[in-house]
């Protein structure tokens, strides 16, 4: 067998400089919904997408990547994960998800744990993740403490946007965090509400259940400055929680979890809520999920729901990048009797467009529109086909290193045996 | 395709040898066996499973994968009372058998149904409660006597959706990895029963689960009970092994010793009647597991997980062993963390037997689509498979790993008709089984929700008989 020569791309390259970049003659999906445009022209200056079209002229200068028989697409948005939170997830000193024995909750920020160099998402990166919600998950408390959006550039600085969401637990998990009951969640919650505009006007107020940094962060989601995504699973926890809304028409609603959202979807619609899903969920895992369906995406979308994708429960830090064998599966369902899927373009919005926007950063990041940041991926063919690769990747216009470690294990054990040295030596 | 003849030690069928306390019974074939009060049971729990009746099926005009890596274009496929009656080219209309129902197969294609060799349905079913969490004896770490159809329940709204989300038609139902012995397992047809007996493939030998590695030592290690080390698996596991030598050494004199039961499940594995499914990542413990089986005189069927399996490619082609691998799950414990892409087809290149594997309720209502994915990754790294080649990946090489690929696991004249009519390319993401046959009966039926098996879990409860 011959040795396999490998690139030797550094695990940490130091990124070029951003430039104008004309990607042409692809098959460019938006991002928005629609079906992809066939030989259209990418362009990026300075980091943004300035053109997007048929018969756009290349700029003078620019580099030119030649995507003829290629697919571009805007870089993949992960609407749900636990991303850069862990390195190996059973290792519990790299695995920064959860803090059972924290003093805190609401006030904890994931901002302060992410780790860039996690080789999770490296792997993310090679598969066409860009950017991705990243959640705390609940330890003390049905608050988790607030998330952060990503993105998986092969740099030291992670974050897009700090602060971007708190999470709360409701359902069977938020029951058990709050002592036992879903009573005692509603409970909890209110009172943590309330304590909350106490602390407001009494900052040294001494009969507080929370803690005073985990007030002062629930502020800005009672007045609805950053969203409060709550995970929830079950059509009859869903229309309940949908009914705080009344209570606290401020705050802005994310539904997360969801596998039962399709017995009230309109309802969700009705609502305006966005909810983010893991769309292959169709066991009944638990007592909140008895009605799981795959066709959940799909019939909350015809209903008028805005939904995103996401790595929801196992493999959060791991397996983000089966993103688009998820939303291609949702295609599939499009010729199951009784089944309802969803478009190509449609699914393919749910891992761009849609959580962009249910972050409130859709006129920034995940579709290739002009003045969109510059995440750009480039396939070998159809993203949501199983035997397509990622062959160059553009975040804010800087092109991103590829490699992953597993590569150069691969590389290494092209031939199994040893040669004239160790494996040890050969690299 | 794999080449068969390194298989033989599998294929032998499970005799009737004697383990017990009795001498054999006689040989001569007109004298009917005395049954001697000790006599052992090998088979207590016998199966009670018998095919649905099916009616004579011709798909015509269908792209075949047979399962053993070969391919037809413009097949026809004739099965009828329950058994694969053709297979071949396109067949004139004079020439179809009368009375068959004839599918038209165009733009379609037929494989055998996918075996899975790694899955915990039933013994760690939906819902996932305390209360039906049967898959790990885990009060210690050497239980041979246990027996995976003990804890399975019928019920499990899991083999539904394996059918129709999976086209998965037999599967080996394994204990946990807890322990370093952690039982029998055993290998059923997909067709909800009242009873486990009612699902049991006839015939398949049994398994037994054993573990390497992260598992047994942290479970027991975390409670200052040996093993509590890699090396402290590895003599507790030669301390057992040696005790059922020295069983099957007494058995073997014609002496009398008293009924163990987890003694008799390792003395059959000795005999080579029951097949060794090692749970099993880094390929240095792989390699600690085949000395071991050298010393005391067993053969490994097959390692699960395997994730290091690339690195020992060479090693598991020379010992015969399959390998029963995820396409791409890595990272979640330290022992999986060298886990790459290409170890399916790195595996298979080498000339060893590749099998996938879902250990997952949710991974085997995909694992077409996980070999999908292995073969890509294997291509764009200059392995080259062809797609009806990678189909042996679920179809033949997971029968053999079982013993039972003298009755499935392939589309050959009189076997078992056991086969999943896609409705496309079942290599791509798009496509879903249309049509799932078990021993020639329709099992699912996509365009009939009459064909949409529903457990008795699911009656009576939200979303009853949807599509799932």
């Amino acid at each position: 067998m011959k040795h396999f020569l490998l690139a030797c791309t550094a695990l940490i390259a130091t990124p070029v400089s951003a430039q104008t970049i004309a990607i042409t003659g692809g098959t460019v999906a938006i991002g928005d919904g629609g079906s992809p445009i066939e030989s259209a022209t990418v362009i990026i200056r300075d980091g943004k997408i300035v053109a997007v079209g048929r018969g756009i002229a290349v700029p003078p200068g620019a580099e030119q990547i030649d995507a003829t028989g290629k697919w571009v697409t805007p870089g993949l948005f992960a609407g749900f994960s636990r991303l850069g939170l862990s390195e190996v997830e059973a290792v519990d000193a790299t695995n920064d998800t959860v803090a059972s024995k924290s003093s805190f909750s609401v006030a904890i920020d994931t901002a302060d744990a992410i780790n860039p160099r996690a080789k999770a998402i490296a792997v993310s990166r090679a598969n066409g993740i860009t950017r991705a919600v990243v959640a705390p998950g609940t330890g003390n408390s049905m608050f988790a403490g607030q998330g952060v959006v990503i993105d998986t550039g092969a740099d030291l600085n992670a974050i897009t946007r700090k602060s971007a969401f708190q999470l709360v637990q409701f359902g069977e998990g938020g029951a058990a965090d709050a002592g036992g009951s879903r009573a005692a969640s509603f409970t909890y919650f209110r009172n943590a509400i309330a304590e909350a505009r106490d602390y407001r006007v009494n900052k040294r107020g001494d009969d507080f259940l929370l803690k005073r940094p985990d007030l002062k962060a629930l502020l800005p989601v009672i007045d609805g400055q950053i969203p409060l995504m709550i995970m929830v699973e079950s059509a009859v926890d869903i229309h309940r929680v949908l009914g705080l809304r009344s209570e606290f028409p401020q705050i802005r609603m994310i539904l997360g979890g969801v596998t039962e959202g399709w017995e009230v979807a309109d309802e969700i619609a009705a609502a305006k809520v966005p909810v983010v899903v893991n769309p292959m969920n169709d066991l009944p895992d638990s007592f909140e999920a008895l009605s799981a369906t795959q066709s959940n995406a799909g019939r909350m979308a015809k209903a008028g729901v805005s939904v995103s994708f996401g790595q929801i429960g196992d493999f959060d830090t791991l397996q983000v990048r089966l993103l688009p064998q998820h939303a291609g599966n949702m295609v599939a369902l499009t010729k199951v009797a009784g089944a309802t899927g969803m478009s190509w373009g449609q699914a393919l919005a749910s891992i761009t467009s849609r959580p962009a926007e249910m972050m409130g950063l859709g006129d920034q990041l995940g579709s290739l529109k002009v003045g969109r940041r510059g995440d750009v991926v480039l396939w070998d063919g159809d993203p949501l086909e199983l035997s397509s690769s990622v062959t160059a990747l553009w975040i804010d216009g800087i092109r991103q290193p590829l490699e992953t470690r597993q590569d150069r294990l691969r590389d290494r054990y092209k031939r199994p045996t040893e040669g004239n040295l160790p494996k040890a030596y050969d690299r | 395709m794999i080449v068969s003849s390194r298989w033989t030690v599998f294929a032998v069928p499970l005799m009737l040898v004697a383990c017990s306390n009795t001498k054999e019974a006689p040989k001569t074939a007109s004298a009917k066996p005395v049954e001697k009060p000790a006599t052992i049971n090998k088979d207590p729990y016998p199966s009670t499973y018998k095919a649905y009746p099916g009616a004579p099926t011709i798909i015509r005009n269908v792209t075949i994968y047979d399962g053993e890596g070969g391919r037809i274009e413009n097949g026809t496929v004739y099965f009828a009372d329950g058994k694969i009656s053709s297979i071949g080219g396109a067949m004139a209309e004079g020439a179809l058998p009368v009375g068959a129902n004839i599918i038209d197969g165009t733009g379609k294609w037929v494989t055998p149904g996918i075996i899975d060799v790694h899955s915990h349905l039933g013994d760690y079913p939906s819902p996932s409660v305390d209360a039906n969490s049967d898959g790990n004896e885990v009060t210690g770490p050497v239980k041979p006597e246990v027996w995976a159809e003990h804890s399975v329940w019928p019920q499990d709204p899991g083999f539904s959706r394996a059918l129709a989300n999976g086209g998965v038609t037999t599967l080996q139902i394994l204990p946990g990895s807890a322990n370093l012995f952690g039982g029998r397992s055993v290998t059923i047809k997909n067709v909800y029963a009242r009873t486990v007996q009612g699902m049991k493939f006839p015939g398949a030998p049994y398994g037994l689960k054993m573990a390497c590695g992260e598992n047994p030592k942290r479970v027991y290690g975390g409670r200052n009970q040996m093993p509590g080390t890699r090396m402290g698996n590895m003599a507790v596991n030669r301390a057992t092994w040696a005790k059922a030598v020295e069983y099957k050494r007494k058995l073997d004199k014609g002496e009398n010793p008293a009924r163990d039961l987890a003694m008799e499940t390792l003395v059959g594995v000795l005999n080579g009647d029951i097949l060794v499914h090692n749970h099993c990542y880094r390929a240095d413990e792989m390699a600690q597991v085949i000395d071991m089986s050298h010393e005391f005189g067993y053969k490994v069927s097959t390692f699960h997980h395997a994730v290091e399996a690339y690195k020992i490619a060479d090693l598991l082609a020379k010992e015969s062993i399959c390998s029963a691998l995820w396409a791409d799950w890595w990272g979640f414990k330290m022992e999986s963390y060298d886990a790459i892409n290409e170890n399916i087809p790195m595996v298979h290149a080498a000339g060893a037997c590749a099998i996938v594997h879902s250990d997952d309720a949710n991974g085997i209502q995909r694992l077409n689509q996980e070999a999908a994915k292995a073969l890509a990754d294997g291509r764009r790294t200059g392995i080259q498979i062809s797609d009806e080649v990678a189909w042996t990946w679920l179809a033949i090489n997971p029968a053999k790993a079982l013993g039972i690929d003298k009755k499935t696991g392939s589309l050959k004249t009189g076997k078992m008709a056991d086969l999943v009519l896609w409705n496309g390319n079942p290599l791509s993401v798009y496509t879903r089984p249309e049509k799932v046959w078990i021993d020639g009966a329709m099992m699912y039926d996509a365009g009939d929700p009459k064909k949409r098996p529903v457990s008795d879990f699911e009656l009576g409860q939200p979303g009853e008989g949807d599509v799932k």
